[in-house]
């Protein structure tokens, strides 16, 4: 039973309760539901005062853009931010969960977590899934012992990196992180060279684009989450109205025919009765 | 005893059907090659798969010609095996050809695009083959031969001056042709192109920076490229001709190791 102050400890090793349930249903003709990919830019470097991380914006079904603005930067910690590249769901909820035990974490030994403590705990809980949760992670924070950035791939596998890209765009985006990452930048630089590589990303891989997010943790101060940093598709205004001046049409005779309320009757409806439905989780 | 006509050997019984004492392949039917399973192929189709390969291709236009780079790795699969085979040829006074993939394939047609220009010169009437026309060749040669399953595995970059301009087109296997001042092939087409286009885009480039920004793609794609080697030729061609430098060393630094510690 998961206590307070303890999040819940799954039963070491692999499940495999659901394998029987899962051949027969592919057997009868219902294979598993294949999940899509998200097309994605994010990086993240160590610069000279901590990390900056950043995304596209850009969520795609397929070959359809289903959202324009997306936020693929989560919050984990105070101190940690997350990129997600992968399944949007996927990303998007195991942050969720790894940011909830994080914060148990920080409540119970009242001291600023470690990103290596995030780091092991989603890497621990995707290798558990055998990669079946697609998520790709570039998990960026500062804690006492300075700034770290991880590259955490969906089976399971860590990278402890001074620069990182995942997603579709990350050829494009590492183009421009090995031609030009130096240590020790300047804020200013940093923030240049991320904003390069998403860009990279955004105008040469199709699965990623719209604007570019970016997000730096520095290593003292709170982080600094610049949400839509900038617009690097904007949309074009539209030159002329296709609506047609009033006059266009001649207008050759005008009858006016007023409606006349003939009577006015009020009727009152009962509500029906229904029995409350049993909630549901 | 009927003789028909004058031959030496009789006349075939029949066409398109088994020759008695050769081999006959039974058309489609895969189930009569036993455990093999792989469809047997005719002996005259080759490049089903590559062998010796090469990897990408980078190529700039300047504002008075173009830059084409390409390393001298030609790989067994995943062997390094040989290390000194040049893919940027000169074509002549006005073109230069630079080709990924099969390396087969590649020489192949080296040595008839090499005698398309023997019989041209030969021919003595003063005109040159130019780019834009060897770029339409390759790219009708191409298309045909995948047309009949039989590709030249290999991805061209064709390069030069077409009257007084800077030419620079490319060409694969599929026989997909198209010109863009910014060309790469391999996997240079996924880092090296981003690297170019942000260039190129910001306006003319001269000579030396166009030599500059391959030289920094070329290093970029050693870091990043499995299949890829420190060593490289450079070609340049300008109105004055194509000039094709000895392959030289890779500037590459690796000091970011020190910095990547797991713990």
């Amino acid at each position: 039973m998961a206590s307070v102050l303890l999040p819940e400890v799954s039963a070491p090793g692999f499940s495999f309760e659901n394998c029987q349930r899962n051949a027969f249903l592919e057997h009868k003709g219902f294979p598993a539901p294949k999940a899509t990919k998200t097309g994605t830019t994010i990086v993240g470097i160590i610069y000279a005062d901590g990390v900056i991380l950043g995304a596209d914006t850009r969520a795609t079904e397929n070959t359809v853009v289903s959202d324009k603005n997306c936020q693929k930067i989560h919050y984990l910690a105070a101190n940690m931010y997350c990129c997600g590249a992968g399944t949007a769901a996927d990303t998007e909820m195991t942050t969720q969960t790894v940011a909830s035990q994080l914060e148990l974490q920080r409540l119970h030994t009242g001291r600023t977590v470690p990103v290596e403590t995030a780091s092991t705990l989603l890497k621990r809980m995707l290798f558990r899934y055998q990669g079946h949760i697609g998520a790709a992670l570039v998990l960026g924070g500062v804690d006492r012992s300075g700034p770290h950035i991880y590259c955490i791939y969906p089976h399971g596998s860590v990278d402890k990196l001074p620069y990182a890209t995942m997603g579709s765009g990350s050829l494009a985006a590492m183009a421009v992180f090995e031609s030009r990452w130096k240590p020790n930048m300047t804020e200013e630089e940093g923030k240049k060279l991320v904003r390069d590589a998403i860009a990279a990303g955004i105008f040469n891989d199709l699965g990623s684009g719209s604007n570019v997010d970016l997000c730096v943790i520095r290593n003292s101060g709170p982080a600094q989450y610049l949400r839509t940093y900038e617009e690097a598709n904007v949309k074009g205004k539209k030159q002329g109205s296709y609506r047609y001046t009033p006059g266009t049409t001649a207008v050759l005779k005008t009858k006016v025919i007023p409606l006349e309320v003939e009577s006015v009757s009020v009727q009152q409806v009962q509500p029906m009765e229904v029995e409350p439905s049993p909630s549901r989780r | 005893m009927a003789f028909m006509g004058h031959t030496l050997s009789p006349a075939p019984l029949w066409h398109n059907g088994p020759t008695p004492g050769a081999f006959y392949n039974f058309p489609a039917n895969s189930s009569n090659l036993g455990p093999a399973s792989r469809p047997l192929q005719d002996f005259r189709a080759h490049s089903a798969s590559p062998i010796t390969t090469t990897t990408s291709v980078v190529a700039v236009k300047f504002d008075k010609g173009c830059v084409i780079a390409a390393d001298t790795l030609g790989s067994y699969g995943s062997l390094a095996r040989f290390r000194d085979c040049p893919r940027v040829m000169k074509v002549n006074d006005l073109i230069m050809l630079g080709s990924g993939g099969d390396y087969a394939d590649f020489q192949y047609l080296k040595d008839i695009i090499e005698q398309k220009i023997i019989d041209e010169q030969c021919l003595g009437d003063g005109l040159n083959l130019k780019p834009r026309s060897l770029h339409c060749w390759l790219t009708r040669v191409l298309y045909n031969k995948r047309s009949k399953m039989d590709p030249l595995w290999n991805n061209y970059v064709v390069a030069g001056i077409q009257d007084g301009e800077p030419f620079l087109g490319a060409v694969d296997k599929l026989g997909t042709a198209y010109e863009d001042a910014a060309i790469a092939t391999g996997l240079g087409a996924y880092m090296a192109t981003p690297l170019i286009r942000d260039v190129t885009e910001k306006g003319p480039l001269d000579e030396e920076s166009a030599k500059a920004l391959v030289r920094k793609c070329m290093e970029v794609l050693f870091y990043r490229d499995a299949r890829s080697f420190p060593r490289y030729q450079i070609g340049v061609v300008t109105a004055a001709g194509v000039k094709i430098d000895e392959p030289v060393d890779l500037k590459h630094d690796w000091s970011l190791a020190h910095m990547i510690k797991m713990k």
